[in-house]
């Protein structure tokens, strides 16, 4: 099997399992998730961690179904579907983890730039504010000496800009794992970066925190591409956000091939005010799977170089 | 390893020579080619992946040298195993007893429980003397001692770990409430045939003596089916707290293909739990006896002993066990004169409650940070690197001697009709004679307070099942012990523990800790678990601190509690919000009225 799942062998059968998803029958190929049967059974399902170019880490948890039979929810990211499975993904215990795990993630992070997540939040009546106020009538009892009673905890952590390629502000990090697992086995096998502490001080770090060029970071930028949250990001998208400048509306996307070997890897580039913002790739490029060099991905600057004038020398005025 | 990229910190030459000991490493040769057997050498980049399950017996040796884990130490380490240093630090900072800051002393380190326990038994005030004796203190988790509270365990520098009640303190207290008749199972009566403190009678010959070996001998009779099919017919089911039957799981692995594995968990953590430390103190062969049994019955070549790292008296003498075993056949080439190869390998956890869940042990002895692994695939079919694995509680695994010894039928005449045989309860806090009891299932619980010296004072709560477990209040004395019992009261036995409280307890603050015990065990890797636990504490702490919950709040809790109960990843999650909820419905956090 290929990355992307589908068989080097055509003529192969595929075994195929049918499961019912909200009542409806659907069949896909043995080894499909029931994430894939939803979708095959037009049920669009919220996922986070989830990415079609990476392996299913299932810690979001936001893609939870109901399958009769288990005591508990189940991810549908991961989660392979059976023949005769009972799948329920709009059931009361559904919508509350995924409403739960949306107002988790919103009262620990700034997810002012995770668009999908706000979305979602919506739809699942996600309400973070519900941990800010919660004793605000009993401290107004006229008790007087309680002290003051912090907010509930976030994630706090400085933006880090480190070099001219990328930043890292990780009070957007809701620990999807992706990068680690782009940087890691799924892509780039550099391994610069991993999951450090534990629990809620869990957080994405190089060793000791080291600075990124001090790092095993090769500037791939793969981090960066599968990011849901602007928790990484391209300093030439955080340097136009800082200025307002960052309008998406205002882009096109043009595709190509790189330039600079002859692998043939498919480059979208974001164009906006006819200045390139940002460089990704398709997720379903055979070649690529979506992941980049440091050349594809940031090594365009020379497009918007002065045209090339020949010197002039005393010999031309002969 | 060539691609992997390192800083140019280097090791001094005290953490190198610590961690080249710690790995049998050939130092000549930096680390490149690995001695494994007195005729077995090999080299090369296949062998450096393989050896990654070294790491955290590579950490224990730089925490102790130098007192934290260095950059120098950790690229020293990663480039002898081939782990990217960014991993290795992860790993570094997952546990309690590592420390990846230099530390301002150069002092071993004085590991203070501050559990409800301890807490009660003094906990703070015997910290602060500590201190003011000039030692370096840190307050921390249970450490496994709530039956001599408060407990303390000494993280050596530069010595070997300690714990300062081992040998000098009073012997724990050991009883067996079983019926004498050798055909009756005891654990206690039969299979840890000696009081504690008898050193001398540690070898195989003692062992033998006392009807060692037999356990063994019958498996190797009876062979793999009677084997299993005698445990399935005795009705036996996993101690550890999740009480899946033993034999459903031998079964599969036995039935499973290629390299096999048997892991003994004794990462046992729960607070208020500490039986199986004492079992491995007082009868560590029976331990290496048993894990052979199954390993021999399942057919797995490789056992693998598991042990939390604030047990330095049971790993000691686990280890010695170990060298006992092999020299006597037991384990090898040709394990017990079986004619195939099984031994034993031990590692030593570093602090963390999350490692006793068997897939966050198994990573963790793999070498990467303990986070569970969603289920399934289960451990039977996937488990110890992606190997078919057995993973046992002692307990159960002794039990299994138990039936070999006395046979199925006679195994079944103690304890109820769903719960067959003896468990081992931890009993803590305020009762008479706190210790280890075995009691055989369905006995109330009155009966069992009765027989530790009863309450102490007035009785406001018990608590069952640890952290992970629920309160129950003094109106359950007449609640019987047993799995189906518990279940059908809306509690728990877990693995054992029942931590007492009587009137003069801050409740408040132990349900406080309780929630806050669980934020810092939290692995952090699902939302549900790593996010819920904080609020849960948070709303905690607001309800103790004003004295009284409003419905809002009540609400939250039940909603963050079904969340995540639902969604987390694994048994941390979903029982994280028990005893607070437990706690609620009894009013122990003040009185519910908004």
């Amino acid at each position: 099997m290929t990355r992307s799942g589908e068989s080097l062998r055509p003529e192969a059968e595929t075994e195929r399992v049918t499961l019912s998803i909200d009542g409806r029958e659907v069949t896909v190929p043995e080894g499909e998730t029931i994430l894939a049967a939803c979708t095959a059974a037009d049920v669009e399902t919220p996922t986070i961690c989830w990415a079609p170019n990476l392996t299913p880490v299932n810690v979001c948890r936001v893609c939870v179904v109901e399958l009769e039979g288990s005591r508990t929810l189940v991810p549908a990211c991961s989660r392979p579907a059976e023949a005769g499975m009972q799948i329920s993904t709009d059931s009361e215990r559904v919508r509350h983890s995924r409403r739960m795990v949306l107002e988790f993630l919103g009262s620990a992070n700034d997810l002012s730039q995770a668009s999908e997540i706000a979305d979602w939040s919506r739809i699942y009546g996600a309400d973070p504010a519900r941990y800010d106020g919660g004793a605000s009538d009993v401290s107004a009892d006229g008790s007087g000496d309680l002290p003051e009673r912090p907010g509930p905890e976030r994630v706090r952590e400085p933006v880090r800009i480190q070099d001219d390629l990328y930043i890292r502000a990780y009070d957007r990090c809701v620990l999807c794992y992706k990068c680690v697992e782009a940087c890691g086995d799924d892509a780039q096998h550099t391994f610069a970066i991993a999951v450090a502490g534990r629990g809620f001080d869990a957080r994405i770090r190089t060793e000791y925190d080291a600075e990124l060029p001090d790092s095993a970071c090769v500037y791939c930028g793969n981090c960066v591409a599968v990011c849901p949250t602007g928790a990484l990001q391209f300093r030439t998208e955080f340097d136009l956000r800082a200025v307002g400048e960052w309008r998406p509306d205002d882009q096109s996307v043009t595709r190509t091939v790189c330039s600079y070997c002859g692998v043939g890897c498919n480059l979208d580039l974001h164009v906006q005010d006819e200045r390139i913002v940002k460089v990704t790739s398709p997720a379903d490029h055979s070649v690529t799977s979506g992941h980049l060099c440091i050349k594809g991905r940031f090594g365009w600057q020379y497009v918007h170089a002065p045209a090339f004038e020949p010197p002039t020398t005393s010999a031309t005025e002969h | 390893m060539a691609d992997l990229h390192f800083s140019d910190a280097e090791p001094t030459a005290s953490e190198r020579r610590a961690v080249l000991a710690a790995l049998s490493v050939d130092e000549e040769s930096d680390g490149a080619v690995v001695v494994s057997h007195p005729r077995v050498v090999r080299a090369g980049m296949q062998r450096r992946r393989q050896m990654r399950h070294q790491l955290l017996p590579a950490l224990h040796a730089l925490q102790r040298e130098a007192g934290w884990i260095s950059p120098g130490g950790l690229n020293f380490v990663g480039r002898t195993l081939g782990v990217p240093p960014a991993e290795a630090y992860g790993v570094a900072t997952f546990y309690e007893m590592f420390r990846t800051e230099a530390p301002a002393h150069e002092l071993s380190v004085r590991h203070v429980c501050i559990d409800p326990i301890c807490a009660l038994a003094g906990a703070a005030p015997l910290a602060e003397h500590l201190r003011s004796q000039g030692h370096a203190v840190h307050e921390g988790p249970c450490l496994g001692q709530c039956e001599r509270a408060p407990a303390v365990f000494i993280q050596g520098r530069r010595e070997p770990d300690r714990v300062p009640a081992d040998g000098s303190g009073p012997d724990s207290l050991l009883v067996s409430i079983t019926a004498p008749a050798p055909e009756a199972p005891s654990l206690l009566r039969h299979m840890i045939g000696r009081e504690p403190g008898q050193s001398e009678s540690m070898s195989m010959e003692a062992y033998r003596e006392r009807g060692g070996g037999a356990a063994l001998d019958a498996a190797l009779r009876l062979g793999t089916d009677e084997v299993i099919s005698q445990v399935t017919a005795a009705g036996l089911s996993g101690r550890g707290g999740a009480a899946f039957p033993t034999g459903i799981k031998w079964r599969a692995v036995a039935d499973g293909e290629g390299p096999k594995h048997v892991v003994a968990n004794i990462d046992e953590s729960e607070p208020g739990t500490f039986k199986d430390r004492l079992l491995c103190e007082l009868e560590p062969l029976a331990i290496i006896e048993s894990i052979a049994v199954a390993g021999l019955t399942v057919g797995a070549e490789h056992g693998w002993i598991y042990i939390r790292g604030e047990y330095p008296l049971a790993t000691q003498r686990l280890r010695h066990a170990i060298a006992q075993a092999r020299s006597a056949g037991w384990l090898g080439d040709d394990a017990a004169g079986s004619g195939r190869p099984f031994d034993i390998e031990l590692r030593r956890g570093a602090g963390a409650y999350i490692c006793g869940e068997e897939t966050a042990l198994f990573n963790s002895l793999e070498g990467f940070r303990g986070e569970p692994r969603n289920k399934p695939p289960f451990p039977t079919t996937h488990g110890l690197f992606g190997r078919p694995t057995v993973v046992n509680n002692p307990e159960t695994l002794l039990n299994v001697n138990e039936i070999l010894r006395i046979g199925p039928e006679a195994y079944r005449s103690v304890g109820t009709e769903g719960s067959p045989g003896t468990k081992l309860f931890c009993l803590s806090g305020h009762v008479g004679r706190p210790g280890l009891y075995e009691a055989p299932f369905g006995m109330t619980l009155d009966e069992l307070l009765g027989l530790a010296g009863g309450v102490q004072g007035t009785l406001a709560a018990v608590l069952l099942g640890g952290a992970a477990g629920s309160f129950v209040g003094p109106d359950a004395g007449g609640l019987r012990l047993s799995l189906e019992d518990t279940r059908a009261a809306g509690t728990t036995l877990g693995s054992g523990p029942v931590m007492v409280f009587n009137d003069t307890a801050d409740m408040s603050a132990v349900v406080e800790r309780l929630a806050k015990f669980f934020c810092d065990e939290s692995c952090g890797q699902c939302v549900p678990c790593r996010v819920g636990t904080v609020r849960q504490h948070e709303l905690v702490t607001q309800i103790r601190r004003t004295g009284r919950s409003t419905e809002p709040q009540r609400e939250l809790l039940g909603d963050i509690a079904d969340a995540m109960g639902d969604a987390s990843i694994c048994g941390l999650g979903h029982t994280a919000a028990s005893a607070v909820l437990s706690a609620m419905r009894l009013g122990l956090l003040g009185d519910t009225a908004s």
